[in-house]
This record gives structure tokens, sequence and C-alpha cells, in this order.
């Protein structure tokens, strides 16, 4: 009796660390009052073959139901003292047609980011972190089809909410990538929408940071309590009123 | 002190022509360098100081041999920038090796012989930088020759022969802080080269200057200065160096403009700067280039160089009136300083066009240039002013106690 007490409570043990508890935490990002338009992008020459549409800047990208794209969604706090692995998937930071793709995008600290020139002309890539820790970088490619996979996991090393990266040869070429050392982050999409998966049981602060409606401030915060079932946070983003 | 630097400027006016072509070169420098200086302003205006990354080499070529299909955006200024530069440090050396005279004959032969063993040395041990190889060696073979060829024309005196080396050494100084600007990646060193191309420019006109006929013509301390033209002059230059230090400081904080509007700030007389203020500019802003966020710093930046635009406008203004009342309406000085009146002018103009057209880079360029022919008008206007002002009882004692080899400008 006792050994079979004995198994069922190592059973039950194995099974429950397995299954920790932990949902998804999704939503979508409104954006409320009327932004101001996009500007269009004076292309040169050689720019303006390379990309078919008009191109203008991306600073407040409204999809569907007034959907917000580009916010940087992140767990802000509630993992302190934890440590991850950085991920191992690439994420892909691609210069074509005279643009930095994706133009906000999160990265884990340590995880690869394979920067890459799609264009056939030169660009050249200048990061601008502020953090302590984190190196500024510049180098060139010059030549369609070259790929770094290096420069940025040698300079990012710390966090950081946003990191710029700016293309000196063509000065409209701007970016932006939010670096944490954790996997609990998105980034919100045409529509608004964003999905962090996985996020263990626990309470957290969770942020929405946009560029132009944060600027130096920290982001939307919004307090939420995970356990093992979906959670829906959605954030809502004022216009800031013109001067 | 100014009585002993008014003695070394009248043994200029004793100094027989030397050659020509001495004068026509150092005005070609100062003109090559000009170009430059309209060319670095691109750069900035254009926000390409880092667009080719690396120093010396240009995305790893040489740079003389870097491919023009390559030169695309902003690296087409940064490397016309660099070649432009390789240009005028080559008129000055030429300059300066000329005011030695027939002493750069020896001196061309030894260092044309350092290059090509430099160039032979580096084909032996890394024959994989051909393109380096054959450049020391060009050179080389070309200053060696040069030595045979070069002018036999007395030196200049010791005191322009300096001149010339501070001229060199300055543009070899530009050179090595434009490069560390960019291997460094520091904006603060493009300050200190912008500000140095502005008194590099300064330098190269005054020795054109001093070569000139104009200059050897001037009489020498003809009148006292009893109405202190010389150090109101002075004074008024200092504002406009000044002026551009704050300027270059202001282009290379690479945040476009800090206030946007123009005679106003903000719409105010002053701009609130506290950090909600800030923060609306820049959520308010929508930038099409990849400019930083406004600061607090950067507008009081701004309103420190209007406010010292309008010093430096009543600066000039003042020895515009005061040259021509004291000195008259036909006097050299007055011509120079109502020229000098017109460029400053024209500068604020230029400024205000600056922010009326959201830094269009050919204004803002503009602006640039004509803040170096302030400068140099300024700078000009000052040395003519010691040159034609001064007290005679002290030149004379000077001159009688500097014996009479150095009162001919002759080379002791």
């Amino acid at each position: 009796m006792k050994k079979i007490a004995l198994s069922l409570s190592v059973v039950v043990l194995a099974g429950s660390l397995q299954s920790a508890p932990a949902a998804d935490v999704a939503g979508k990002v409104t954006v409320k009052g009327t932004p101001p338009p996009e500007k269009v992008i004076a292309y040169d020459d050689t720019c303006s073959k390379l990309h078919p549409t008009v191109p203008k800047t991306r600073h407040w990208v409204v999809g569907r139901d007034n959907g917000l794209a580009n916010v940087f969604v992140y767990i802000s706090k509630g993992l302190e003292g934890k440590t991850f692995t950085p991920a191992t998937t690439v994420v892909e930071f691609d210069q074509a047609g005279c643009n930095f793709n994706p133009y906000v995008f999160g990265v884990m600290v340590g995880q690869p980011v394979r920067i890459r020139n799609s264009d056939p002309i030169m660009h050249n890539i200048h990061g601008l972190p502020k953090a302590d820790g984190n190196s500024e970088f510049n180098f060139a490619e010059p030549s369609q089809g070259d790929i770094n996979d290096t420069k940025w996991v040698e300079s990012i090393k710390k966090p950081e909410v946003m990191v710029k990266l700016k293309c000196d040869v063509h000065q409209w070429m701007f970016a932006y990538a939010g670096v944490q050392a954790h996997p609990y982050f998105a980034v919100t999409d045409a529509d608004g929408k964003y999905k962090i998966a996985n996020v263990p049981a626990g309470k957290y602060t969770l942020t929405a940071y946009h560029l132009k409606a944060h600027g130096a401030k920290p982001g939307e915060t919004r307090e939420i309590t995970v356990g093992d079932s979906p959670v829906t946070v959605d954030f809502t983003v004022q216009v800031p009123a013109p001067q | 002190m100014v009585g002993y630097w008014s003695c070394r400027l009248l043994n200029v006016s004793l100094i027989q022509a030397r050659s020509v072509w001495l004068k026509r070169h150092a005005v070609l420098t100062a003109g090559a360098t000009f170009i430059l200086v309209c060319v670095g302003g691109l750069v900035t205006s254009h926000g390409a100081g880092m667009s080719v990354p690396d120093w010396p080499y240009s995305c790893g070529y040489n740079m003389f041999f870097f491919p023009v299909s390559k030169w695309v955006g902003g690296v087409f200024f940064e490397h016309t920038h660099r070649l432009a530069a390789s240009l005028v440090g080559f008129l000055t050396a030429v300059l300066a090796l000329w005011l030695f005279g027939w002493k750069s004959r020896v001196l061309l032969r030894w260092i044309g012989g350092v290059f090509m063993a430099a160039g032979a040395a580096l084909a032996v041990l890394h024959p994989a930088h051909f393109a380096e190889c054959a450049l020391l060696i060009g050179i080389g073979a070309a200053g060696f020759a040069a030595g045979f060829y070069w002018p036999k024309c007395e030196p200049s005196p010791k005191w322009l022969r300096v001149l010339g080396l501070a001229a060199f050494a300055a543009v070899v100084a530009q050179g090595v802080l434009g490069g560390l600007r960019v291997t460094e990646m520091k904006d603060e060193l493009g300050i200190f080269h912008a500000a140095l191309a502005q008194l590099f420019f300064l330098l190269v006109c005054s020795i054109a200057m001093f070569q000139t006929d104009f200059w050897r013509s001037l009489p020498v301390a003809a009148e006292t200065d009893r109405h202190h033209i010389r150090l109101w002059f002075t004074a008024a230059t200092g504002l406009v160096l000044a002026q551009l230090i704050v300027g270059a400081t202001m282009r290379h904080q690479h945040a476009g403009l800090a206030i946007p509007d123009f005679p106003a700030a903000y719409g105010r007389a002053w701009p609130d700067t506290s950090p909600d203020a800030i923060a609306r500019y820049n959520e308010n802003r929508l930038e099409v280039l990849a400019y930083n966020p406004i600061t607090a710093a950067q507008v009081d930046l701004q309103m420190a160089h209007r406010i010292l635009a309008m010093l430096v406008f009543a600066a000039v203004a003042f020895c515009a009136v005061r040259a021509r009342r004291f000195l008259g309406a036909g006097h050299g000085l007055t011509r120079v300083s109502r020229a000098w009146f017109g460029l400053v002018a024209a500068q604020v103009l230029l400024g205000a066009a600056t922010i009326w057209t959201g830094k269009s880079a050919d204004v803002a360029t503009a602006h640039v240039a004509c803040g170096a022919l302030c400068l140099a008008a300024g700078g000009l206007g000052s040395l003519t002013a010691f040159r034609l002002l001064g007290k005679p009882a002290a030149q004379a004692r000077l001159a009688e106690s500097m014996g009479p080899l150095q009162r001919d400008g002759q080379t002791a």
C-alpha cells in the first residue's frame, strides 16, 4: 500500500513538473483620436526604381477597427530573478526597397538577428543603443545578398526599449528593436493584435509602448494575473494633442 | 603684444613677390578649401557622416579606388568629401613646401625616397595590398622628381613658413579628426572637425592674402587707431567664431530642427523647455529622416544661436558704422566692413531660410558656407586693420629694435 501511494505521488509530481501552468496573453491595441497623416518620403532616383509604391513614414500605422500596428508589448515586471535561455530562432531584418523591414521588432538578448541587404545598392546599418552595456555599431552591406549574423549579438547585450537602427546612406531608413532578457513580448500586427505565448502563471506588469505616443515615457501598463487559461489584455493609445 | 605682431605684419609689406605662381597657388588652396567646407557641410546636412563606416579605407577599398557605382545616397557626399580633403591636403603640403623655397628641394628628395622605400617594403611584406603599394611608390616617385624641379626661390620669412607648417599640421589634424569621428562613432569629434575647418579656412585665406599685391601695397601703420577700430574688428570676429562653434554643435546633434519656427520659438518669444513640453514636441514631430529626439539642451542651444546672431549682426554693423564715421566712406577698411556686414546680413537670412525650409540640405549648407565667408571677412579685415592702423611711436621703437634685415623683410 505504501509502495502504491509512493508511486502515485511520484507520478503526480512528475505530471505537475511537466505541465506547470502557463497561458497565452493576447489582445489588441487600438488608437484613440485621429493620427496625423504619414509623410511622403522623397526617394532618390535609384531607390524610386526599387520601391513600386509611394513610400511613406510609418509613425502611425492604423488597421481595421482602429488597430494600431508596431506597438511593442512586453512583460516589464514580475520576472525578476529568473533567467532565460536566448531563443535560437533567427530574427530576419532586411533592407528591401530602400527601407528597413520590419519597422519594429522584438528580440531576446543573445538571440541571433540576421541583417540582410536585399537591394542591389549599398546600405549601412547603424545601431544606436542607449543602455549601458550595449555598444553602438555601424557597418556597410555594399552588395545585394550581403548578410551579417554576428554584429547584433556582439553589440546588444542588455535589454533596451527601443534600440534605433538607421542607414546613413539613405537617411529616411530607420527602424526600432525592443530587446528583452525573456521571451515574453510581441509586436502588434497591422490590425493592432498581439499574442505572447506560454506565459508562466504569476502576477506581472504588462507594458505597451508606441514610439510616437509614448516617446520618453515608459508606455501604458496593466497589472495582470496569468493562470492556466488565456488572458486578454487590450490597450488604448491616445494620439497626442496637436501643438 | 599688439605692437610686436604689428611689426611682424610690417615685415610682410617689404617682401618682394617671390613668385606670382606661389600667390596663385595660395589663392587656389584657399578656394579649394572653401569648396571643401561646402562639401563637408553637405555631408552633415544630408546626415551622411557615417555612411562610409571605415577609414582610411572606404568600405574596404582604398579610397582612391572606391568604385563609382557604389557612390550612392549619402556615400556620394561622404566619399567626395574625403577625396576633396585629400586634394586640399596635397595643395596645402605644396604651399607649405613652396614657402620654404629652395630648401624644400632636398626635403622632397628625402620624403620621396622614404615613400618609395615604404611602398617597396609593403609590396614585399603584404603583396595583397597592391593599391597601397602603387600609391606609395607613385607619390614617392613624384615627390623625388619634384625635388629636382622645385622652384629655387628664396624661402619666405620665418613667420610665414611657420604659418605654412601650421596649415599643414591643421589639415593633417583635420583628416585624422574626420577619420576618428567615423571609426570611434563620436559626434563630439564632428564638432571639433567642423570648428577646425573654419579656422583652417581663415588660415589659408590669410596666407593667400599675404602673397597678394593688395597686401604689399597697403601703407603700414599710416594712421593712429584712436577709435579702437582694430579692437572692434577683432572682437566681432571672435563673436563670429563663437557663433560658428555653436552652429557646429547644433548641427552635430543630428536632431533636425530643435525649434521648427522663426522668429517665434514654438509660437512664443521664449520656448517652454519643461519635460512635458519637450515630450510634446517629440510626439508631434513626424520626422521623415532618422533624427534624434529633441532635448531641452538642444532647444536652449538654438536660442543661444539666435541671440548670438543678433549680437554678431550688431557688432559687425557697429564696425561698419565706426569705420565709416572715423575713417571715411572711401577708406579701404570701411569698404571691407561694408562687405562684411553684407555677408552677415545674408547669413541671418540664410539662417531664417534654413528653418523656414524645414532644414533643406542645400539651404543649410549655404548657411555653413556663408558662415565661413563671414569668419574669413572678419579675420582678414582685422589683419588689415592691424596693418593700416597703429601707434606710430611704438611701431618705430619696435622696428628699430628688430634691425635692418628684418625691416627689409629678408630672411635672417
